[in-house]
């Protein structure tokens, strides 16, 4: 029989050894799935790379992906770190969008910085009043935030599609249930050809950098996740610093929704969060609760999305296949830092005899 | 003759980089009651995890009546008639006595209840343990559970039984019981190991005395004239000095008055009832009970953590009733409390040395932003005055051993000038050396004129250490004496549910 036993810390170097394995280990086994789908497996990862960084056009695609994806796991790492599993990215994104969606709709004549800050502000309120709900429940009656923030996702998705085929529909759209574009002065401007977006998640990074290291917030939040009891014998007030947190984590998806809807796809969609939340939650897992380490696991992340998209319409290999590749090398992924937390060993062979038994 | 019935040879087990078991041989007899003694971390319970097949052996053989034997599970191990009764009892609350014993049995999937309670009935008697089949494990007491636990193993033909720390639960008089049905399986032919750091019990009880420390076989003594010093002497490897001091100090005031205090456990049951005490300024109030008799929720209840129902709490005269501990804080109220759950309560695993001092320190920090810059400097001071064994203060706390981890919590919760400290089961597992060293600090404190509550389990350490013991038991005070006066016989009546009127006049 295999024991798992934990490990000892394992050393740096020997941490980067085995994620380098774990990707060389996933580029193997995915070899064998591109043959059993007939195709040159060499020639499918070129394609795949080819589709991030072949053109400028595609490498800023590329960038346009990682953008959302690792601002919103930056919001999830600030729940995930004190142990509140927020998996309602989704809804977050959404309700953001939705807030944004509104100003930009109703008040388009504002000033363009003005109406882009309101626009944020409110995306930011949105999400994080979005995420507060299961919050509250959680601290008052102590409810499971997993299910609750799950199913807001979904009450979150259908409210959008109720506002795009309903109350929002754009009437000069001949019928087609979409809501209206905004205008120009509701749309984020772009910085070195790539829309602002990058430089607000740069400096999200730093700020969730400082507050985890810095900050007494950050500090609370730590404790917290580690033990309730701890925090709470050394006097803090575990219910507020919940419910501020999981704020600013929803909030942090919430402006996702608000850079989605305004720079990307200049109106409200409900596919605006195309699963991004969810993503989000991986590239937070691997990010190892480190704000520094999410922008290159999310750039990281998108090559691989993009470049799954690409070969899909490359060499016509199917969407499902096409998933299949993205999956696989995220199981080695986390199989990696498996490894790196746990060792796997046999039972020693009896020295002389055979066994008895 | 070879009176052996099982050898444990060259047995070797590591965790991680923790060599538990390291090359340990020994051997056991037919009709004997062999303790195995050692310190916390010593691989007594390694080694006895090993025979019944809990953990698999990285090297070295076990050898049953003669014979190698493989055990992979308890269920082999019992199949060689070896059954362990661990300290935390594994029954199942809500089944009978009948039931659990013969849970996970094999044989065929009927089974005729009243032959089996016959059979139990008769193995009952034979032992003078007074338990009927058909009650519930939930109706009876912890030494009742024990004594379930010891007949479940019994019935399924174990010969060799290993006790894990088994009187930790149990009053003197419980354990007396204890040891009058462990004689009796002597007198059987059986073989009774046990995994104990107490003592005076290891002298009344065993034939032979197996002392490990470190994970290393030190010794195998014959239980005849020997004295307590020379078995501590080998579980620590150096002399010792085995005293403890009681300080004499003049008592002020009284710092914390608690008037009627009740609370509920998570049942909403009483988990205190009524209770009463006063602790002076310099004073050592030990708490004595039985494991779960109260004591968390009373240390708890002070530092501010526990829902009160009814009764106050005087701090200084100021009452702390429905008081947060944020609150208690903010009150200027300087208070300390070492929880029983170090790692749980009082301190992050995970993080390291100065960020646990900060967990004292940041509440007095304004504004949005931590500094560390005190924290660290006394995290340093800690390590260096209370000689902290730690690579850096920058280390996880998680990875010290139990006597530095305590010294961490307790020296921070001294350093902010307390005027009532409160200590729950602060020398539980740590080694005889780190131990004194906590004695020394609490002692330094009490010369300062700091209140104590202490709350321990070893009566000698109470009455010699405390100024006055408070006796719980079920949630209730039984009784408040000078512990100068008291014999341990009375403190056990007292944990019994006797109250100190009928227990001090009797006597």
């Amino acid at each position: 029989m295999l024991r798992i036993s934990k490990r000892a810390e394992m050393r740096k170097t020997h941490q980067g050894l085995v994620r380098l394995a774990a990707i060389v280990a996933s580029l193997i086994a995915m070899s064998g799935w591109i043959m059993v789908i007939g195709h040159n497996p060499i020639m499918v990862y070129t394609a795949m790379l080819d589709g991030c960084f072949g053109s400028m056009y595609r490498f800023l695609e590329t960038l346009k992906f990682t953008i959302p994806l690792s601002i919103a796991a930056l919001g999830i790492m600030m729940a995930f770190k004190m142990k509140f599993w927020n998996i309602g990215g989704e809804g977050q994104i959404l309700m953001g969008a939705f807030a944004a969606t509104y100003f930009a709709l109703n008040f388009s004549e504002l000033p363009k910085p003005m109406l882009l800050l309101l626009m944020m502000v409110s995306a930011i309120v949105m999400g994080g009043l979005w995420a507060l709900i299961p919050a509250i429940f959680k601290v008052t009656f102590g409810t499971n935030e997993t299910v609750f923030t799950l199913m807001l996702n979904y009450i979150a998705l259908k409210y959008i599609i109720y506002l795009q085929y309903g109350p929002w529909k754009d009437p000069k759209a001949f019928g087609f249930p979409k809501i209206p574009n905004f205008t120009d002065n509701a749309i984020l401007p772009k910085v070195l050809n790539l829309h602002v977006g990058w430089i607000i998640l740069v400096i999200a990074t730093i700020i969730l950098y400082l507050v985890f290291h810095y900050t007494k917030l950050g500090f609370e939040v730590a404790v917290i996740g580690e033990s309730e009891n701890t925090a709470r014998y050394a006097g803090m007030t575990v219910r507020r610093v919940v419910m501020k947190a999981v704020f600013l984590s929803g909030g942090l998806c919430g402006l996702v929704g608000m850079i989605q809807a305004s720079a990307v796809s200049n109106t409200l969609t409900s596919e605006i969060s195309a699963g991004i939340g969810y993503d989000a939650i991986i590239v937070a897992w691997l990010s190892n609760m480190n704000p520094l380490a999410v922008p290159v696991v999310g750039f990281l992340f998108a090559i691989l999305s993009q470049g799954a998209s690409y070969i899909q319409t490359a060499f016509q290999i199917p969407q499902s296949a096409a998933d299949i590749i993205q999956g696989m090398i995220l199981i080695f992924a986390l199989s990696g830092e498996f490894f790196i937390k746990y060792k796997i060993s046999l039972p020693e062979r009896r020295s002389k005899g055979g066994q008895h038994a | 003759m070879n009176n052996t019935v099982v050898e444990l040879k060259d047995i070797t087990k590591v965790f991680g980089t923790v060599k538990a078991s390291d090359h340990v041989t020994v051997s056991f007899n037919y009709g004997e009651v062999h303790s195995l003694l050692g310190e916390n971390g010593a691989g007594k319970s390694t080694l006895m995890n090993v025979l019944c097949g809990i953990y698999q052996p990285d090297s070295g053989e076990i050898i049953i009546r003669g014979e190698r034997a493989t055990v992979r599970s308890p269920r082999d191990a019992i199949g060689h008639g070896v059954g362990m009764i661990h300290q935390h009892l594994k029954l199942v609350e809500d089944h009978t006595v009948l039931e659990n014993m013969i849970a996970g049995q094999k044989g065929s999937f009927f089974f005729n209840k009243h032959k089996l309670e016959e059979e139990i009935r008769a193995l009952c008697e034979h032992y003078d343990i007074k338990v009927d089949p058909r009650t519930k494990i939930k109706d009876l007491s912890i030494a009742e559970k024990q004594r379930v636990e010891i007949l479940k193993v019994l019935y399924r033909g174990a010969k060799i039984l290993i006790l894990d720390e088994p009187t930790a639960v149990l009053t003197p008089q419980e354990t007396d019981n204890l040891f009058k049905i462990i004689r009796k399986m002597r007198a059987d032919n059986c073989t009774i190991l046990i995994i104990t750091h107490k003592l005076d019990e290891v002298l009344e009880i065993s034939d032979r005395i197996t002392v490990l420390r470190k994970g290393k076989y030190i010794d195998t003594l014959i239980n005849e004239g020997l004295e307590p010093r020379t078995l501590t002497d080998k579980m620590v490897g150096k002399a010792t000095n085995l005293e403890i001091v009681r300080e004499p100090v003049k008592m002020g005031e009284n710092i914390l008055e608690v008037n009627d205090l009740a609370v509920f456990n998570h049942e909403n049951a009483h988990a205190l009832k009524d209770v009463s005490f006063a602790v002076k300024k310099g004073e050592i109030l030990g708490v004595a009970g039985v494991a779960g008799s109260g004591q968390k929720e009373l240390c708890e209840s002070i530092a501010g953590l526990q829902k009160i129902i009814n009764g106050q709490i005087l701090f200084n005269k100021e009452n702390l009733v429905g008081k947060t501990p944020r609150k208690i804080i903010d009150m200027g109220i300087s208070m300390s409390f070492v929880p029983e759950d170090r790692l749980g309560m009082g301190l992050v695993s995970s993080m390291d040395i100065t960020d646990n001092v900060l967990l004292k320190e940041y509440n007095r920090q304004h504004g949005l932003f931590l500094s560390r810059k005190d924290a660290k400097e006394q995290a340093l001071d800690l390590v260096d005055k209370l000689s902290i064994d730690t690579p850096s203060i920058d280390t996880q706390v998680r990875l010290l051993s139990g006597g530095n981890i305590q010294k961490v919590l307790l020296g921070r919760e001294i350093e902010t000038q307390p005027e009532l400290i409160i200590t729950a089961y602060p020398v539980r597992g740590l080694d005889v050396g780190s131990a004194h060293k906590v004695y020394d600090l609490i002692n330094a404190q009490k010369k300062k004129g700091v209140g104590v509550i202490f709350v321990g389990e070893d009566l000698d350490v109470l009455r010699a250490f405390c100024d006055r013991i408070m006796v719980l038991c079920d949630g209730e005070v039984t009784g408040i004496v000078d512990a100068d006066k008291v014999s341990r016989q009375d403190l056990g009546y007292m944990m019994a549910g006797r109250h100190m009127d009928e227990v001090m006049t009797d006597a």
